[in-house]
């Protein structure tokens, strides 16, 4: 390592000629140069430049001593020492940047990384299948002004059956096979009779929930009732006893039946898109009059028939009609002032139909590998 | 509900492309399941059985000499030859034969070809193969005076005939007959309908000299009719009955049953024969029954009656049928029987629906009657009867003169007051009087002006029509019941489509909406959501550990596997994980968010008793979060609650408890939600997750959502704190804490003593070890002070850095350390 070069002879005042003052200016240049050079790293380097550019750096008392020249050699000498100092800076700032350069690489080279070697980060989970489905459904009815009701899935005869105008010995009541609540011991209370220990059902639709709203808000009523309904089915590629629904009411006045085929051909469109729309075929139901069943374009070939559809071009999606007099006077509504309709369909279905899946048990194994790919 | 084109032509003349006939059945409201061509049969005609001779190479297949005329080949005498494996034929007999070149329609062309030598120039064909019966053991053999070398389909007047099979709504007893099926249609397309007058030629004696009628309860029957047919011979009915019967659905019998159900399926009336010679005096009674006698129905069962059972009895109060559901054994039509008493009778709906469910005998009858039965069609249908036995048994029968008819409480006439303006308002169209008259007239519904002049609704009352509603249609009761046949025979399709609108706009309730926001904070965490079944068998509550609970039981389950409803989420939720692990999944993360259901609400004996409302007789129903990590910790779970808390703003607190269902007895603790338990968190108790065959520990968090949401709600309304733009200072306190201080507990010690100024406390090191006393562990807080006002001095810091230590030193026998 070359040290700072305090004993040059250009320090010695003996000799000031301008010739011999050239000659030392070109030595300090040279062992400048050369101490540049051998600097290896930037500490060395920063060694180095304080030994070259101080004011007891050779140069330095060259310059000092320039006072006792002659002007015209003054000038001479002056020169040729700025032309060796520029030179020496020049160095020292060349290797400067070298060696930072060369520092950054070395440590570009130490961090290195194969970003495809990131092992798997945290997740996102997934929604079910029935959960983004009714969301889907309730985002497109609150969009045309309804709100969304909910209730209990465990109902009292009333709600389920008796105040949608399906009194005790009705034969339509076979239409749904009911499950019904063992709640004997704990009704037994006082005169033991337990009387309504088979009067409690699960909901084998969301209807009481139509009934509950209509008892407790006075109409103009806009809602939909999205839930879980249960009937006593043995699980297939197509019935589970544990299932999911949309039902929607509007009590107005002046509603008809107009209203009703107007209201779910915006639906039909609005979610299944322009190309599908809505048809009305008479049907019964005992809570509503007149009552319809509700088809739409068959969405898996757009009406042109193909063996989802039967070759009809159309598909049955649920059950609609103008609610049934008997129903609104059940809650209290005076049929005559207020008129309203009601329609109701399956959402498991709509998701199933979505997504291409044959079978609806699939939906409900809770495998990961359904889950996560929704 | 099957019926032919040729069979409704009978009654209206219906022309018209039969699929556009399909589309306007189905606008009527009977939509088309099934729509059958069927086939012409080209080629298949009728041929006479010339000869029989055995095939010289095999036993199963003989040769059947064919005679067709303009037809010569190799069979004896020129006739045709024909092998045939079926060996119900004589000589003499029609059979139909397919000729070759005929396609079959099933689609095999018929080709001359050799069977073990033999050749075979034709078919001679059963009633499957031709697709007009069920039959596929023996060739159909035809009547002899078909005549021969005619085409068959033509011979059975079936020629270009179409079979619907109809879907009929439970309201729509009228369209469960043919007769029915062609009035509206016929109303559809503007064409006259009539039930032709049946001919019947009575040559006997009057029937009130060999039956008689007797209705004990008027409320079970409201008519019953008697005729008396003499001279008959239970033999087959001709080929053209089979073949209808067969078509829509019924198997051919003999004469008197096969006529018995043509009525019920042309008229929708069901009926009842008797042999005459077995019912004592010729003497029908009706009545309810008391309970308990028995009667062996024509199954061949023993039913015993219910009190209020519908029966027919005989001279003697004996049974001999159940009223409506199924006739005895005892007075049972058979081979011998010459003289046929014919019952044709209108029975109580709801008599009818209660008796064959119980008795599980739903018959095509029993369903009619349920649905309801035309009154009216009462002697008419007597009579086709007569006529069509007449026609079918050879030689003719005597009819006895005529009817016995006894009358019982039939539903009066309805009459429905129906305003054109309330028709508008209903359908959405405007609809004129005369149109309506237009609409229902045809389908029977007869409209005359209403001279009522009180109008009692609000619509106004101009043009109102007084429609007499026949009795075809007990379904159709009241005004509504007839806008809806104003609005089918209308059209569905062609009233008007409007949307009408809320006048408030539509929306999600706030907890519905931070209901939606929570699903995402947990699918954000990694989680998915499942759908676990809600029934569980009685040991899955116990195997989870959910020893606490009494669960809800099904009275009627499918299984007992799904016997009673969940008390919790987790027995779900760990079959879930377990499923997963043993497809190789060990480590999904799932949650729920659903409803588990518990006892209704407890109440001391008087109040529930006085109290019927739903709410107290409803099982409780409480929605729960409930999320599960196979391969999971505790730290896991706590997490999420951290998570959530962050999400709506709110600040969940964890007490460790050790006796909580179902959860780790030393890795728990109950979340609470301003001092209010609403769920707990931890791990699922080793024994539980190994009974699932789990290995592995599995974190486990269970909330109740309303609560959270309701604070979430109020939470999402907080107030902004200004940001402070003074410096704040750090202070890092730890402590030495017996291990029965929970860390939370030192942490809100540090919070209540910290002041305004304490901005955040983080618990940033645990340490247990050799330098600990035994029994404590060190928790070190970092405290982050800071005021809105000012930078906070030296000496203030100092202060609250001295307060929080003394309380804390104080409450938790804690150390600074
Ligand atoms: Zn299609």
């Amino acid at each position: 390592m070359n040290g700072p070069a305090t004993d040059t002879p250009a320090s010695t005042a003996a000799d000031v000629s301008p010739e011999a003052l050239l000659a030392s200016i070109d030595a300090a240049r040279g062992q400048g140069l050369a101490a540049v050079a051998a600097a290896a790293t930037s500490d060395e380097l920063a060694q180095v430049e304080s030994t070259l550019f101080g004011r007891k750096a050779a140069l330095g008392q060259i310059k000092q001593g320039l006072g006792s020249l002659p002007p015209d050699q003054r000038a001479t000498v002056g020169r040729a020492l700025n032309e060796a100092q520029q030179d020496l800076r020049a160095a020292h700032a060349e290797a400067a940047d070298e060696l930072a350069a060369s520092a950054r690489r070395e440590q570009l080279q130490r961090e290195w990384l194969d970003l495809t070697e990131t092992p798997p980060g945290p997740e996102r989970g997934h929604l079910h299948l029935v959960t983004q489905t009714t969301e889907r459904l309730e985002d497109v009815f609150v969009g045309m002004g309804f709100t969304v009701s909910e209730g209990p899935q465990a109902e009292t005869d009333w709600y389920n059956f008796e105040a949608l105008n399906l009194p005790a010995a009705h034969p339509a009541r076979s239409m749904w096979d009911t499950l019904y609540l063992d709640l004997g011991e704990r009704t037994e209370l006082g005169d033991g009779e337990g009387g309504e220990a088979s009067n409690v059902v699960l909901r084998t639709h969301t209807s009481p929930v139509q009934i509950r709203v209509m008892e407790v808000q006075p109409p103009p009523i806009y809602t939909i009732c999205p839930g879980r309904v249960f009937r006593r089915d043995t699980a297939d590629a197509s019935h589970m006893p544990v299932f999911h629904q949309i039902e929607g009411l509007v009590v107005d006045r002046g509603i008809a039946f107009a209203d009703l085929a107007g209201t779910l051909e915006e639906f039909t469109s609005a979610y299944f898109g322009k190309a599908i729309s809505s048809r009305l075929r008479p049907s019964y139901f005992p809570f509503t009059e007149p009552s319809a069943e509700f088809d739409i374009t068959c969405v898996i070939c757009e009406g042109a028939g193909c063996q989802t559809c039967q070759r009809t071009g159309w598909i049955e999606l649920g059950g609609c009609g103008m609610v049934h007099p008997n129903v609104l006077a059940n809650c209290g509504i005076d049929f005559e002032e207020w008129t309203g309709f009601a329609f109701g369909f399956g959402i498991d279905r709509l998701a199933l139909m979505r997504h291409g899946i044959d079978d609806l048990r699939d939906m409900y194994t809770n495998d990961i590998r359904f889950l996560s790919q929704f | 509900m099957k019926v032919l084109l040729s069979w409704l032509r009978e009654f209206a003349p219906i022309e018209g492309d039969p699929a556009e006939l399909a589309d306007h059945l189905s606008d009527l409201g009977m939509a088309v399941e099934e729509m059958r061509m069927l086939p012409p049969l080209d080629g298949v005609v009728v041929a006479r059985v010339a000869g029989l001779r055995p095939h010289p190479e095999a036993d199963r297949i003989q040769l059947v000499d064919v005679e067709l005329p303009g037809a010569t080949g190799e069979g004896t005498g020129g006739a045709l030859q024909v092998c045939c494996g079926a060996f119900n034929m004589s000589v003499g007999d029609m059979v139909p034969f397919a000729t070759v070149g005929t396609t079959m329609p099933g689609g095999l062309v018929i080709g001359e070809r050799r069977m073990r030598g033999q050749l075979s120039q034709g078919m001679c064909c059963s009633a499957a193969e031709l697709e007009l019966g069920a039959d596929a053991e023996g060739i159909m053999i035809l009547p002899s005076e078909f005549e021969l070398g005619a085409p068959l389909m033509s011979q059975l007047g079936l020629a270009g005939d179409v079979l619907y099979d109809l879907e009929v709504n439970p309201n729509r007893p009228d369209a469960m007959s043919v007769a029915g099926v062609a009035r509206d249609l016929a109303a559809r397309l503007g064409v006259p309908f009539r039930i032709p007058a049946p001919v019947v030629s009575e040559t006997g004696e009057d029937v009130s000299t060999v039956a008689s009628v007797e209705i004990i309860d008027a409320d079970l029957c409201g008519r019953f009719g008697v005729r008396v047919i003499r001279d008959v011979s239970i033999g087959q009915s001709p080929l053209w009955m089979q073949a209808r019967l067969t078509l829509c659905g019924m198997r051919p019998i003999n004469s008197v049953v096969d006529v018995s159900n043509y009525v019920m399926l042309e008229l929708g009336t069901p009926n009842h024969t008797y042999d005459l010679a077995l019912v004592p005096g010729g003497h029908l009674g009706t009545r309810r029954s008391a309970g308990g006698e028995r009667l062996v129905t024509l199954d061949g069962s023993e039913r015993e009656m219910l009190r209020g059972d519908g029966l027919i009895v005989d001279r003697d109060d004996r049974p001999i049928g159940i009223s409506g559901v199924m006739g005895g054994e005892n007075t049972e039509i058979g081979d011998s029987t010459t003289a046929v008493l014919l019952e044709l009778a209108w029975w109580d709906r709801l008599s009818i629906s209660r008796t064959s469910q119980r008795l599980g005998l739903r018959s095509e009858a029993s369903m009619r009657f349920e649905r309801g039965t035309d009154h009216e069609l009462v002697p008419i249908a007597l009579d086709r009867f007569c006529e069509l036995l007449d026609r079918v048994t050879p030689g003719g029968v005597s009819v006895c003169r005529g009817r016995l008819d006894g009358r019982g409480d039939l539903p009066p006439t309805t009459r429905v007051r129906v305003r054109p303006a309330r028709m508008s308002h209903l359908l959405g169209r405007r609809f004129s009087s005369d149109e309506l008259r237009g609409l229902l007239d045809p389908i029977g519904l007869q409209c005359t002006e209403s001279d009522d002049a009180a109008p009692r609704g609000a619509e106004p009352d101009d043009g109102a029509l007084e429609v007499t509603i026949p009795s075809f249609r007990p379904d159709v009761v009241t005004e509504t019941d007839v806008a809806e046949e104003v609005a089918r025979h209308y059209g569905y399709q062609r009233l008007g489509r409007t949307v009408p609108r809320s006048p408030e706009p539509g929306r999600l309730t706030p907890a519905q909406r931070l209901r939606r926001d929570l699903r995402r904070v947990l699918v954000g965490a990694g989680l998915s959501e499942d759908m676990p079944n809600p029934f569980l068998a009685p040991d899955a509550v116990r195997q989870a550990g959910i020893d606490g609970a009494d669960p809800v039981r099904l009275l009627n389950p499918l299984a007992t596997e799904e016997s009673v409803l969940r008390p919790s989420l987790l027995p779900g939720l760990i079959a879930a994980a377990a499923y997963n692990s043993s497809h190789r999944n060990d480590s999904v993360s799932l949650f729920e968010i659903g409803v588990v259901f518990g006892p209704p609400p407890a109440g001391d004996a008087d109040t529930a008793a006085a109290d019927t409302s739903a709410a107290a007789v409803l099982p409780t129903e409480t929605e729960h979060l409930g999320a599960i990590w196979a391969d999971g910790e505790a730290a896991d779970a706590v997490h999420l609650t951290e998570l959530i808390a962050t999400a709506f703003g709110l600040r969940f607190s964890l007490t460790n408890a050790n006796d909580l269902d179902g959860m780790h007895p030393v890795r728990a603790a109950q979340v609470l939600l301003d001092g209010q338990a609403v769920g707990v968190v931890g791990e699922v108790d080793p024994v539980v997750c190994e009974r699932h065959g789990l290995l592995q520990r599995c974190a486990w968090l269970q909330v109740n959502v309303e609560p959270l949401l309701a604070a979430a709600s109020a939470a999402a309304e907080r107030p902004y704190r200004l940001v402070s733009t003074y410096p704040s200072s750090d202070i890092d306190l730890a402590f030495a804490v017996p291990d029965g201080v929970q860390a939370s507990q030192v942490r809100s010690t540090l919070v209540a003593s910290g002041g305004d100024e304490l901005r955040s406390v983080d618990l940033f090191d645990i340490y247990r070890g050799d330098q600990m006393d035994p029994g404590t562990r060190s928790l070190a807080y970092r405290l982050r002070l800071q005021a809105d006002d000012r930078t906070l001095t030296d000496e203030q810091v100092a202060d609250i850095r001295q307060r929080c230590i003394d309380a804390v030193e104080h409450a938790h026998s804690a150390v600074l350390r």
